[in-house]
């Protein structure tokens, strides 16, 4: 099963990666398991992953460390937004 | 310009003929509540020369949308514009512009309020600063959690 995960602004600069193409274990499927299962890749994903006000959405849409995923979702990790 | 209530761009924009054009040819609107939000030529004790905004295409406007429609489900609205730019700004620039038209001034305010507190919190938009010591991500502040909270529940 293959995601696409994006990463943005201070995180993005943090992992020194815009996006990527996962294939995903089994028994990862929410957003939670995944940044557990991206974390575990290696110190450089451990911390930036592990900010506790890291926001998340999924297919556009925020969502919660509890939103299931499945094949072909979107899926983004990005610091707290500061537009306007 | 285009009609559509929401637009996500790198160009600058004209406020009074973004205004002018929501309520043309129509007779019924009362008020026009207009917002520019200009990028600051300071910010946390440094002065801040100029600013990058990155946003996620897609979902920026879809999150602006959003709000939209939740606006008009509040209040009567006639016509509601939004603008935001992304790219690199400098002091002084235009960054986010809100219009909203109403019969009456109450809804508009409001309504244009209520969007850009929604705005602050849940459009993907990430800033930049470039300052004498450096470029540093702008953090967000509890204040504009705090300003979009007191509007719940809806």
């Amino acid at each position: 099963m293959q995601v696409k995960i994006l990463y943005f602004a201070s995180l993005r600069e943090a992992l020194g990666c815009a996006g990527e193409t996962v294939e995903l274990p089994p028994g990862v499927g929410d957003v939670g398991g995944l940044r557990k299962f991206l974390q575990a890749r290696g110190e450089a994903w451990q911390a930036p992953l592990g900010r506790g006000n890291l926001r998340f959405a999924v297919n556009q849409r925020m969502a919660g460390l509890e939103a299931p995923i499945g094949a072909g979702d979107e899926v983004a990790f990005f610091p707290p937004v500061t537009g306007g | 310009m285009s009609g559509a209530a929401v637009i996500v761009q790198s160009e600058d924009f004209d406020p009074g003929r973004e205004a002018e054009a929501l309520v043309a040819g129509r007779r019924d609107v009362g008020a026009i509540a207009t917002f520019v939000g200009l990028v600051r030529d300071a910010n946390e004790g440094s002065g801040v020369a100029a600013m990058t905004l990155e946003h996620y295409p897609g979902m920026t406007e879809a999150a602006l949308e959003e709000i939209v429609a939740d606006a008009h489900k509040r209040w009567p609205l006639q016509g509601v514009r939004v603008i935001h730019r992304f790219g690199r700004l400098e002091a002084g620039a235009r960054i986010v512009f809100v219009a909203v038209a109403s019969a009456h001034r109450g809804a508009a305010f409001a309504a244009c309020e209520f969007i850009m507190d929604f705005l602050k919190t849940r459009a993907p938009f990430w800033k930049k600063e470039e300052t004498g010591e450096g470029s540093r991500w702008v953090d967000a502040r509890e204040a504009d959690d705090e300003a979009a909270a007191r509007w719940h529940p809806s």
